[in-house]
């Protein structure tokens, strides 16, 4: 049967700045990919949402605390409780750990100072439906660029919610932590930037093995409903 | 390019943040979407001062969404009192929708959108950027602007949305002086009428005088047909954007300002810009400077940039820390390079600061295989009614005046910085140079040298300009067959091939050091069987990759 393209959100709060480059990196992984605006109380019929990098309302409190009380992200947690699929890069893993859909938080730097180049990622775990595409262990290289990404767990987070960890120092995050999932396994948010690691000619092409497992998902969840 | 550098030497978080702001809202001014940023750094040394500078440049440029992708950071003694920042933006637009920064229309209506305006940065322009520094620079800290980067984010998508929706007829940004300069600006051929008690404030009882030259951050003024205001007006506010109509175009030739129905203030506007008064400077060549303290050793960069996103656009193909950056022009396979350059710490000579900035900035540019394109200059000078200082400004000028011609490329824009002076102590002569280069495909930007690859050198053959720009064309022509190529900088010949192999993964090449260029001067990597393919003139080889 023919495949279809999955729809995948992607959220635009005032502030983001990496919904534009999100929504090509989808659209080039063959997704249809659908601008979602903050103010949105209810979500378009989608496969996947996606909140992006940026500073949403300036960020000039902690990290995603006024994103989080948005219109859109009721939905979006609604969504998330009927297990639809949900991914949080940078500034949206801020937001989701915000409300409560991811365990644990990201705090300030070590360096204090904010942070943009290549790290080198490995992934923990292959079972999940953003990171099916990688093999076990397998090394990922993507640019962080953030000045609070310093994750810190709740005291008995269970290692298999632990999907990605840094190679190397980034920013002090406990247990070099880059990227978590829910309970449940259908929402994530991760530090680095996939989106940003699509194109060779940019650096790297290893962000689109998270990018296409999370298209790759949504396609089957659209299969499944049709 | 413009330069914010009297708000940094008194407060460098803010100062070099708001530089930022300001020269992104130029280029939004134009109608065009700011692709890149760069930065020209010039302090005492990389110390606490130098240190905030640069968090203030990542505060604004990383939270408006801007890669800043390149610059120039230089320390020498002679700016320790009196900082320079320079700050470059790089806009994209079809050529045929370059905006307008003028009135027109008698009736059409003049809004202001973005922040409200307040007390910040009253004189901001008079007494802080025109004045010589002293020991009273802590009272001038309230005079400095404070930046609100997401206000900034939020102006840019209205900007931009506005003039691609066909909205307004014109755009200009509120900067130095607030209203009183971009109104006079914008009236300069019919007239404007400002009503200021409808202007939106942060703050109760501001005088009219006060309202007009307020420097408050994050405001943009445009002239809008009457018709089209709902449209403007519901486009601010789904960006949450304050938007207010304070008066309208007249024939009047007038600018005049009105406050709660009576005049308050006019002045043919002409009088402010095309007419204003001019004077001649008078122009005493200098005898000598104070010996310069020895040159600094050249210092790793990659701290400074590695605090700035310089990825968010997805264009970014060839990253800071090499002479120019590459920004693909997506979806086309072309790009941009884009540099900035100025004189090496030590240098003191107005006419060869100005003519090696212009050469620099085009070689880096060529180094990243760009052809130039066109050249913007920011001239940042001591006190100009000291005759000296005037001999300084003229030499620079036409130093960068016969490089660029030499090279057959535009200066198309600029900025001065006059006053730099602390205690009368003046900065040295200080022309920062900013170059833009078409890379014709971006899958052919020299990048890192590989092994086996012969290490060549190429020097401009002879003393002279002509052959400077012989050299930098050489440069960007034999580009699509470089593995690398890198400008030889002021740290010399040895520094720049060991940053050449820090830049290729630590790889370091079999070198045979000849003399020191004394002129212009490139190194380059090519794979063995490619040499033949550049000719035989204008290289030597130097060594190889082992």
């Amino acid at each position: 049967m023919a495949s279809p393209q999955p729809r995948i959100g992607v959220v635009t709060f005032p502030g983001s700045l990496d919904d534009r480059d999100m929504l090509w990196a989808l659209a080039a992984l063959d997704a249809e990919a659908v601008p979602v605006w903050h103010a949105e109380e209810q979500l378009p019929d989608l496969d996947a949402v996606v909140l992006p990098g940026g500073f949403s309302y300036g960020d000039y409190l902690r990290c995603g605390a006024i994103a989080r009380l948005s219109p859109v992200m009721n939905a979006v947690a609604a969504f998330a409780a009927d297990g639809g699929l949900v991914l949080g890069v940078c500034n949206g893993f801020q937001i989701l750990c915000e409300a409560g859909l991811l365990p644990g938080a990201l705090r300030a730097n070590e360096s204090l100072t904010y942070v943009c180049r290549d790290v080198r990622l490995t992934v923990e775990r292959t079972d999940t439906p953003f990171t099916a595409r990688c093999g076990p262990g397998q090394t990922l290289v993507m640019p962080v660029k953030h000045g609070e990404g310093c994750y810190i767990r709740p005291d008995h987070l269970p290692q298999e919610q632990v999907v990605l960890r840094y190679g190397e120092p980034v920013n002090g995050s406990v247990d070099d932590i880059a990227g978590v999932v829910n309970e449940h396994r259908n929402v994530m948010g991760l530090m680095p930037h996939p989106e940003h690691a699509v194109d060779p000619l940019l650096g790297s092409a290893d962000g689109a093995f998270v990018l296409a497992s999370l298209v790759d998902s949504a396609r089957s969840r659209a299969l499944a409903i049709a | 390019m413009e330069s914010h550098n009297h708000p940094s030497a008194v407060e460098p978080f803010q100062g070099a943040a708001t530089g930022v702001g300001g020269i992104l809202r130029d280029i939004v001014a134009m109608g065009a979407r700011p692709v890149a940023l760069l930065d020209g750094l010039w302090f005492g040394a990389p110390d606490g001062h130098f240190r905030r500078a640069v968090a203030g440049i990542g505060h604004y440029g990383n939270s408006t969404g801007i890669p800043t992708v390149g610059g120039a950071a230089v320390f020498d003694e002679a700016y320790r009192d009196n900082c320079l920042v320079n700050a470059m933006c790089v806009g994209l637009l079809p050529s045929d929708r370059v905006q307008s920064a003028k009135a027109s229309g008698a009736g059409n209506l003049v809004v202001l959108f973005g922040a409200t305006t307040g007390r910040d940065g009253i004189g901001g322009a008079s007494v802080l950027a025109s004045q010589e520094l002293g020991e009273d620079d802590g009272d001038k800290r309230p005079t400095v602007q404070v930046g609100d980067p997401f206000t900034g984010k939020k102006l840019i998508e209205v900007s931009v949305e506005l003039v691609e929706s066909g909205l307004v007829e014109s755009l200009q940004d509120c900067g130095a002086a607030g209203l009183a300069s971009s109104l006079a600006e914008m009236a300069s051929e019919f007239g404007i009428d400002v009503r200021l008690d409808r202007v939106p404030l942060r703050e109760a009882g501001m005088e009219p005088w006060e309202i007009m030259i307020s420097e408050s951050q994050e405001r943009m003024v445009a002239i809008v047909r009457p018709q089209m205001l709902d449209a403007v007006q519901a486009v601010c506010a789904r960006w949450e954007l304050p938007c207010t109509a304070i008066g309208e175009v007249t024939k009047s030739a007038l600018l005049r300002a009105l406050y709660e129905g009576d005049v308050v203030g006019e002045i043919p506007a002409r009088f402010l810009t095309d007419e204003c008064p001019r004077y001649e400077i008078e122009r005493t060549p200098r005898d000598e400077w104070p010996q310069p303290s020895p040159r600094a050793e050249p210092v790793d960069k990659r701290w400074i940039f590695e605090q700035y996103d310089y990825l968010v656009g997805s264009r970014t193909v060839r990253r800071p820390g090499l002479d120019a950056a590459v920004l693909r022009l997506r979806p086309s396979l072309r790009g941009v390079a884009v540099s900035l350059n100025g004189p090496a710490a030590g240098e003191r000579d107005p006419f060869r600061a100005g003519a090696s900035a212009v050469l620099r900035a085009a070689r880096n540019v060529a180094c990243a295989g760009g052809e130039p394109l066109a050249l913007t200059d920011c001239l940042n000078f001591g006190n100009p009614e000291k005759p000296e200082i005037g001999w300084e400004l003229e030499q620079a000028i036409e130093g960068i005046a016969q490089a660029a011609e030499a090279l057959r490329v535009p200066v198309v824009s600029g900025n001065v910085s006059l006053y730099n002076e602390t205690d009368g102590r003046p900065i040295p002569p200080t022309p920062v140079v900013g170059c833009v280069g078409l890379v014709p495909d971006v899958r052919f930007v020299p990048s890192r040298w590989r092994s086996g690859d012969a290490v060549l050198l190429a020097v401009a053959p002879e003393d002279s300009l002509a052959a400077e720009a012989a050299l930098i064309r050489f440069l960007w022509k034999a580009a699509p067959l470089l593995s690398l190529a890198h400008d030889v900088g002021a740290g010399g010949l040895a520094h720049a091939l060991a940053e050449a192999a820090g830049w290729s993964g630590g790889l370091e090449a079999d070198v045979d050091l000849p003399d020191e260029p004394r002129r212009g001067a490139a190194v380059l990597a090519i794979a063995p069987s490619q040499v033949t393919r550049l000719g035989s003139k204008g290289f030597v080889q130097i060594g190889q990759v082992p």
